[in-house]
């Protein structure tokens, strides 16, 4: 086992199960995130929910986190590793003839999402933590809604928003159908897994830039 | 067709290598790549020059020999070709071609455009074989009845020249197509099942002490192979691996 743990192989299987991992959590984000706009109410239990449910805070939240961290240390470690393979650097590579960009540059999509789970830490995580274990605030279930879409007032905040999704479309297009591959998946139903990629790699991002830009736009008058 | 030629120089091993301009002229499309320098050598041997030193042997795509990364490619612009079967028609006159050695830290340049490509042989040993008993009783390897689909697909692995086309093109400079097509081609066979665990697990540990690059899954290996070994194999050496791993 001590061989499985350090191979490549074993390595590429880690960053294929914590992508997938991360992968199920855009469904559930994005899910609630899109009821803010049909259902405000709603929106606020959900939230509410998740904010307060102690199977949630401490089991799934940890999780999260320590996926996020995985998947992010494990794809540093492979580049750098990746990097030193080649040596010397060849004068003219046409990378471009033989392999997609996206597939080629998911360190950059990687590395852009990575800045962008820092802000969005710090808007809503951060805010969040603060408002219930340094300041003490009272449980307050109809206050998300309102905070969400405040958030999105700025014009700055709800581009670099829609950046950041349309990186993360292009990291999910390769990176969904690639961890099946990476954990031995290649049979008759690849072109399926494939084709099923290409669409949740535009469809999730598009719905989380369709909710910035709705709140963007509606702004809660007082 | 009258070309630039700007060739990898490099003396030996221990040598820094440049980047040298030649003018070739007089060059045909009917001309292979490998004959165009040839007539490069001759022109740089009237002159006193030292020639520029390649790999070649078959010059017929079969052995594996010819390398080369031509402008940014390995075996050159086709497909599913060396650079043995590489034809000048495929360029135009005036054009500048860029000629470098593949480029991996576990593909030393011995000198100009040869590298060492004995990381692959070391795999190969590894566990590239079946051990079969050879004193006069061998069993006729037909006797044992297997899939066609199997045996197709074992034979398109072990079509794969150990060339390193792949090792060239992906970006992370991986062996994961050469070796999983080696691990594939006796996987699928009941022959092979003998040692299979064995195989995958000594095989994967000596392409990672070559200091060879992971897989990132870009197909960049698959579309350079000039025989176009799949993708598929690297998901069944994957698949092989854990299998093997977890068994212990």
């Amino acid at each position: 086992m001590s061989g499985l743990i350090k191979s490549s192989i074993a390595r590429k299987v880690v960053m294929a199960l914590s992508g997938l991992f991360l992968v199920i959590f855009l469904i559930l984000h994005v899910t609630i995130n899109f009821a803010s706009v049909i259902s405000p109410d709603f929106f606020n239990e959900a939230s509410h929910f998740m904010g307060y449910n102690p199977l949630v805070q401490y089991l799934m939240q940890p999780i999260l986190i320590i996926g996020v961290i995985v998947h992010f240390v494990m794809g540093f470690a492979l580049e750098l590793k990746n990097k030193q393979a080649r040596g010397i650097s060849y004068v003219k590579y046409n990378g471009g003839a033989a392999a997609p960009w996206v597939s080629r540059n998911m360190i950059y999509s990687g590395l852009a999402i990575l800045a962008f789970l820092g802000l969005h830490f710090y808007d809503f995580w951060v805010h969040e933590m603060t408002y219930k274990y340094i300041e003490m605030n009272p449980e307050n279930p109809t206050r998300y809604y309102a905070e969400t879409v405040e958030k999105f007032a700025p014009f700055w905040r709800t581009i670099i928003y829609v950046i950041s999704f349309v990186l993360l479309s292009l990291h999910l297009w390769h990176g969904f159908a690639s961890s099946f591959q990476s954990m031995g998946v290649n049979n008759k139903y690849t072109p399926a897994i494939k084709s099923f990629t290409k669409i949740f790699a535009v469809v999730v991002p598009l719905a989380f830039v369709f909710i910035a830009l709705y709140h963007h736009l509606n702004p809660i008058t007082h | 067709m009258k070309l630039t030629l700007k060739i990898w120089r490099q003396k030996d091993a221990a040598s820094k290598g440049q980047i040298v301009d030649y003018i070739l002229d007089g060059v045909e499309g009917d001309m292979s790549f490998l004959e165009m320098l040839d007539i490069l050598n001759e022109e740089l041997v009237s002159k006193g020059e030292e020639p520029v030193e390649f790999d070649h042997d078959c010059r017929e795509g079969i052995c594996g020999t010819c390398s080369l990364q031509i402008n940014g490619e390995p075996h050159g612009p086709d497909r599913l070709i060396t650079t043995c079967q590489l034809h000048m028609r495929k360029f135009k006159d005036g054009d500048t071609i860029v000629i470098e050695p593949f480029r991996a830290k576990a593909f030393p340049v011995i000198k100009d455009l040869i590298v060492d490509r004995s990381a692959f042989d070391r795999i190969q040993q590894a566990g590239g074989y079946i051990s079969v008993n050879t004193s006069g009783n061998t069993v006729d390897a037909n006797a044992i009845p297997i899939r066609k689909e199997d045996a197709d697909k074992a034979m398109d692995a072990a079509t794969c020249i150990g060339c390193g086309a792949c090792v060239a093109a992906c970006k992370n400079a991986s062996a994961m197509l050469f070796t999983s097509a080696k691990v594939s081609q006796f996987a699928l066979l009941p022959q092979g099942q003998v040692e299979a665990a064995e195989r995958v697990e000594n095989m994967v540990r000596q392409m990672d002490l070559e200091g060879f690059g992971n897989c990132t899954n870009t197909g960049a290996c698959e579309i350079e192979c000039p025989k176009g070994i799949s993708l598929e194999n690297i998901a069944r050496m994957n698949r092989e691996y854990l299998s093997a791993s977890i068994k212990g």
